[in-house]
């Protein structure tokens, strides 16, 4: 088996470093067909391992010792058991299907061979994380992903820098940078919990340290669990670390697809799931968790629902979605969180793709004001939407409706009602959301001018939606294998209400959820519904993402700019620099004069020697007179 | 009575002597001699030191010096009758060709 993981593991980045001899080169079909392939073959043995992988029969592999400095001893260690295995699979099938609709979505992109190099490193990126079997091989995937994450941000880096004032234009490097930096102050807390593991325990193997957790106080491991919760809080957008997630749709759509909807921004999920042992311990971090998450499911719900921007809208919605799996970790319902992160996975990649084809269409025209009546020309691309945003807003049978319903019952078991109340408000938003967007994109009237020539994708193309779409609508269906599979992994939950209050919570959350998508069928199909918002005068705070961007801008960025300014010129400048020069100064001074000693006769050099000695004699006398 | 003192008196003068022929002297051949005074010099400070402290290792060293010292005449005289020949000086002053 360990021959599948290494498959598993390795393919992906053949297929980068393959595609990056591409690099400079005009485009070559050649890249993204070979990394299709090495990712099908990546894929491929995922299906295997998670197969084969049962009960008590894990893979665990130590590839190589890789830092062995005094005690301190890391092997490079991969395992595979119920919950990698699952994401494995997850990734590798977003990411395979991903690369294929990106070799249509890119056709007549420059940047072709580069894309793909960057595409296969991140999903390699992403297999080190999930299947790494310590923290420093988590850590280190987790910064895999958030580079190549920079550099597909940044694919059209050649794009004017406009100031986010003028939002929603920014750049796409602007957008890259401040992915970038937001993780990065999330990765210090990550890597101060990490130190800390080590520090307390002596090991970051997962198996070691979950052994012996428990040993520690629990003052420790609240910290642990905080500090480690704030690399996730990074990586997963949450509040108050979540500015970047939005403004990363300006990165190629397929990035935004497989990278902020499907798995780099569930690696902060994964994390919590993975250390569930640490959590378990500590149920008031865990509490705090649930509760940001409901807050983050309910406050970027809001925020997409006036948003006119489609890929913004989708990005809103994966924050609050991502805020759903935070609830379930949070609450220690491990498993639902893993479960909602595979459903969310499928039906949020397909629908992000469904955008690529509509902006594609539509000249990367993403003001969803200037489109409508799109049915007619996309009739697939507008049914694959249809299903996943319906997939996405909770309705029975399909996905979305099986892990985000067990969300609910699970606030509502725990007896947090008010979380309850939080994520049953956050659904109907959600609905409404969803269908406000297909309603303006895909139906009313005509809003686009006729220099537009909107045309349905290749079929190829479509062809790679249908997998996904498929999954998002069966994928609820798989919902008891699925637990019985990872809890041999993760603590057995299953939230306890008789079937009545089940029932009753089913037709009401189905009811809120119906309720959005009837409410925007309707209004939508009449016109303009972003009026009513207006009346209440909340519009220009949700679509100002409640001022925060620009609070960050005044109150951090600028402040910052001023200090890094002071610094620069003051302290830099001033003292640092006005140092160095001068001791360079001094010696070059002393050289210039000391040069005319030099000046070639054999006599006055002997003269310089005999006083040189004269010189270190008194030197010596006077030091052994001391 | 000829003390160690005395003979280390006689070493630092033939020393000083020798130090001033080094600075002073502009002809190679007299900048041997003084060369060879001070070597002479610490000589004579090695074996009265020695013979002080009935000890052979300074006369040993002695003797080393005083064949390094024939070794270095001799190549030293070599290179300078080759200078002669090519120059027609051994005037100290006209030895610049390296000053930049």
């Amino acid at each position: 088996m360990e021959k599948y993981l290494y498959i598993a593991l390795f393919a992906p980045i053949v297929g980068s470093l393959f595609a990056a001899l591409f690099g400079d080169r005009p485009k070559n079909l050649i890249t993204g067909i070979a990394t299709s392939a090495l990712l099908f073959a990546s894929w491929v043995a995922s299906l295997v391992l998670l197969m084969y992988v049962d009960g008590d029969t894990i893979v665990h592999v130590r590839m190589m010792d890789w830092i062995a400095a005094g005690s301190f001893n890391i092997d490079f260690g991969f395992i595979v058991d119920q919950v990698s295995a699952i994401m494995m699979v997850t990734v590798t099938t977003v990411s395979m299907l991903v690369h294929i609709y990106s070799i249509g979505y890119m056709e007549h992109d420059k940047g072709f061979n580069r894309y793909f190099s960057y595409l296969s490193a991140f999903v390699f990126s992403m297999m080190v994380l999930v299947m790494s079997d310590n923290f420093l091989g988590l850590f280190i995937g987790w910064e895999g992903v958030g580079l190549c994450s920079w550099l597909l941000i940044s694919h059209w880096y050649h794009k004017p820098d406009v100031t986010p004032d003028i939002n929603p234009a920014i750049s796409p490097a602007w957008a890259a940078n401040e992915a970038f930096v937001m993780n990065r102050i999330a990765d210090l807390g990550m890597l101060l919990g990490i130190f800390l593991i080590y520090w307390n325990l002596g090991s970051l193997e997962y198996s070691i340290v979950f052994a012996n957790i428990g040993t520690l106080s629990t003052g420790t491991i609240t910290w642990i669990g905080i500090l480690l919760f704030i690399g996730a809080m990074g990586k997963s957008a949450q509040f108050p670390l979540h500015t970047w997630l939005a403004n990363a749709m300006e990165g190629p759509t397929p990035v935004s697809a497989l990278i902020h909807a499907a798995t780099m921004v569930t690696a902060g999920v994964y994390l919590i799931v993975r250390s569930h042992e640490i959590y378990a311990l500590i149920p008031n971090v865990g509490y705090f968790i649930a509760c940001l998450g409901a807050f983050v499911a309910i406050f970027a719900a809001s925020m997409a629902l006036v948003n006119m921007e489609l890929k913004r809208i989708i990005a809103y919605s994966t924050l609050s979605q991502l805020g759903y799996m935070f609830v379930a970790a949070g609450l220690g319902a491990y498993w639902i969180a893993l479960f909602h992160l595979m459903a969310h996975a499928f039906f949020k990649s397909v629908l992000f793709l469904g955008a690529g084809n509509v902006m594609h269409a539509m000249d990367d025209e993403r003001n969803i004001n200037k489109m409508g009546g799109l049915s007619k020309v996309m009739p697939w691309t507008m049914g694959i939407m249809v299903v996943a945003s319906t997939a996405l807003a909770g309705i029975w049978p399909l996905a979305g409706f099986f892990s985000k319903d067990k969300i609910l019952e699970t606030a509502f078991a725990e007896h947090n009602y008010f979380l309850w109340v939080m994520l049953w408000i956050g659904a109907g938003l959600t609905a409404y959301y969803s269908f406000r967007l297909i309603m303006m994109v895909f139906f009313g009237k005509k809003n686009y001018g006729d220099e537009k020539n909107p045309h349905e994708a290749y079929p190829y193309v479509l062809a790679t939606m249908i997998p996904l779409a498929i999954l998002a609508v069966i994928a609820g269906f798989f919902e008891h294998s699925f637990m019985t599979y990872v809890t041999e992994v993760l603590p057995e939950y299953y939230p306890h209400v008789s079937t009545f209050t089940f029932i009753v919570l089913v037709i009401i959350t189905m009811g809120i959820a119906l309720g959005g998508i009837a409410l925007a069928v309707v209004k939508f199909s009449k016109g303009n519904f972003d009026d009513f918002f207006k009346k209440l005068g909340v519009f220009n705070l949700l679509s100002n993402q409640y001022y925060i961007p620009k609070f960050y801008e005044e109150k951090i960025c600028k402040p910052y700019a001023a200090l890094s300014h002071f610094a620069w010129k003051k302290l830099d400048m001033k003292v640092v620099d006005a140092t160095v020069d001068f001791i360079a100064g001094v010696i070059y001074a002393s050289g210039d004069k000391a040069r005319k000693m030099q000046n070639g006769n054999l006599s006055s050099y002997l003269k310089w020697m005999v006083f040189g000695l004269i010189v270190m004699l008194l030197l010596a006398v006077f030091k052994i007179g001391m | 009575m000829i003390t160690l003192t005395h003979y280390l008196v006689l070493s630092a003068i033939l020393f000083t002597i020798g130090m001033v022929g080094v600075i002073r002297r502009k002809n190679l051949l007299l900048l041997f001699f003084s060369t060879e005074i001070l070597l002479n010099s610490v000589n004579i400070g090695f074996v009265a030191v020695a013979n002080y402290y009935n000890d052979l290792t300074g006369q040993m060293f002695a003797f080393f010096i005083i064949a390094v010292a024939a070794s270095e005449v001799a190549v030293g005289l070599g290179l300078l009758i080759l200078w002669y020949r090519k120059n027609g000086t051994i005037d100290l002053d006209s030895m610049q060709k390296l000053k930049g």
